[in-house]
């Protein structure tokens, strides 16, 4: 037998058949939780005792939970990955959580991410502004020799810090306006920092703007929430960064 | 041009025109405070500033504008957002925005009101209250303001607007700057807190004048 105490919990999950399904709160009971059960496993234990009696298991979005893939995408009592600073759902620990807590599971709620079934919302939008300029166009042949392009270690460092950003769509989902500006400069601010970036910054950073706009994302009013909610503690400069970059473009 | 379209383009152009208001807002206040020398003061300041003449019109009509182009926006801005965040979380919990940042639509449409109240009350003279100093240009500022002002009513709507005005640039100033990306991870905490404190400095110097004079001080 186990000695470690567990607890019993009350959840209200948001559960939607599908994208046109109006949608409503069910409450579940999950019982013996312990401290060592991660987020996600708490709701498999719930999903078993649905299964068992016959009902439809709850479906969130979920992969690596080791913290690094952003497929998981709760927001748990009306914050993206439940208010632990820098970390994942699939991260946050049952510890957190008090025998006999009340707990509201919502999916992303922005109009650019629908919603496919319960928790789980379509994030292709992210997909379509890393297209519009996510990327560096570079010629493919032989193996560059090292350090024949010298990057400064600040930067590089710049670079990276942003780079940390997994797409998992809190930032949106924390802004009160769903705008998508820490995603998207995060990934502006990466290539900007970097002389592989550089000769398309102008174009990158007006099309990933573009984009945002297009996928029906609003537009940041400078809340900062984004960065409160974030896994990755991507920092609200790179939006800074974006917008120097933006008003840069402007007398390209 | 995209400038005008775009999202980040239109918050620039916001930007720029709440700030040049803000700088208004310093100008403004350091005028006023000439009140506190007494009569002379006042109406000296006011006589100045009309002996400019057309300059006067052209600084109007740039001030107005910036209020256009900074009120469109915003209202634009505004119902987009509102449309990419249709559906509210159960639960509400604010992690970085505060009150003064999600009301900036509502404390900005306050403020037109405010600025259209103010304009017909001491620029335009047409509220019963300055009747007697309607038609006199720029003539006795200080016998208007402390006749109006000593009237309760008058004096605490406009503590409230200041009330308001200080509201929408606790978030404002520090927001030009992050949009203009004028700032760093480590600028942005100072500048939060200098623009906070320059809105509350707004908000106690201009209030500062109703209230000297509903104290009897300024007479």
């Amino acid at each position: 037998m186990s000695d470690h105490k567990t607890m019993t919990l009350t959840l209200n999950v948001w559960r939607q058949k599908g994208p046109n399904d109006p949608g409503k709160f069910e409450t579940y009971t999950a019982k013996g939780i312990t401290e060592h059960h991660s987020f996600l496993e708490m709701i498999d234990v719930v999903n078993e005792d649905l299964i068992k009696s016959g009902k439809e298991p709850i479906v969130f979005d979920h992969d690596c939970r080791e913290g690094i893939c952003g497929m998981c995408s709760q927001v748990i009592n009306g914050v993206p990955h439940g208010g632990q600073e820098r970390t994942t759902v699939c991260q946050l620990h049952m510890r957190k959580f008090k025998d006999g807590d009340t707990i509201f599971i919502e999916p992303w709620r922005a109009t650019a991410f629908p919603i496919i079934k319960d928790l789980v919302v379509d994030r292709s939008a992210y997909d379509t502004i890393i297209q519009a300029g996510g990327y560096t166009s570079c010629h493919t042949g032989g193996v560059p020799d090292g350090n024949a392009l010298l990057i400064p270690k600040p930067d590089a460092d710049y670079a990276m810090d942003a780079a940390e950003c997994i797409g998992c769509g809190a930032c949106a989902a924390a802004c009160p306006n769903s705008s998508a500006m820490l995603f998207t400069s995060a990934k502006v601010a990466q290539l900007a920092a970097l002389p592989q970036g550089k000769p398309e910054a102008a174009k990158r950073v007006t099309a990933m703007v573009d984009a945002m706009k297009e996928c029906g994302f609003g537009n940041c009013s400078n809340h900062y929430e984004c960065q409160a909610a974030c896994p990755k503690g991507i920092n609200v400069k790179f939006i800074a960064k974006l917008n120097r970059e933006y008003l840069k473009a402007q007398f390209k | 041009m995209q400038l005008f379209k775009s999202a980040v383009g239109r918050k620039i152009l916001m930007a720029i025109t709440g700030q040049l208001m803000v700088l208004f807002v310093i100008v403004h206040l350091l005028g006023n405070s000439s009140i506190f020398i007494g009569p002379n003061g006042i109406n000296a300041y006011a006589e100045h500033l009309h002996s400019l003449g057309p300059l006067v019109w052209v600084f109007r009509l740039a001030m107005l504008a910036f209020v256009l182009v900074h009120a469109i926006y915003g209202i634009q801005v505004s119902i987009e957002n509102s449309t990419a965040n249709s559906a509210k979380y159960a639960i509400n919990t604010k992690l970085k925005r505060n009150f003064a940042s999600e009301n900036m639509i509502w404390t900005g449409v306050l403020l037109i009101i405010f600025i259209i109240g103010h304009i017909s009350h001491f620029t335009l003279r047409i509220t019963p209250d300055v009747a007697a100093f309607a038609g006199q240009v720029p003539g006795n500022v200080f016998g208007m303001v402390t006749t109006s002002f000593s009237n309760g009513i008058i004096a605490f709507v406009y503590v409230v607007a200041m009330l308001v005005l200080c509201l929408h640039l606790f978030h404002g100033i520090q927001s030009f700057f992050q949009t203009m990306g004028w700032n760093s991870d480590k600028s942005l905490p100072v500048i939060s807190q200098v623009g906070r404190v320059l809105a509350v400095v707004f908000l106690v110097g201009y209030s500062s004048i109703p209230l000297f004079i509903l104290a009897g001080i300024i007479k």
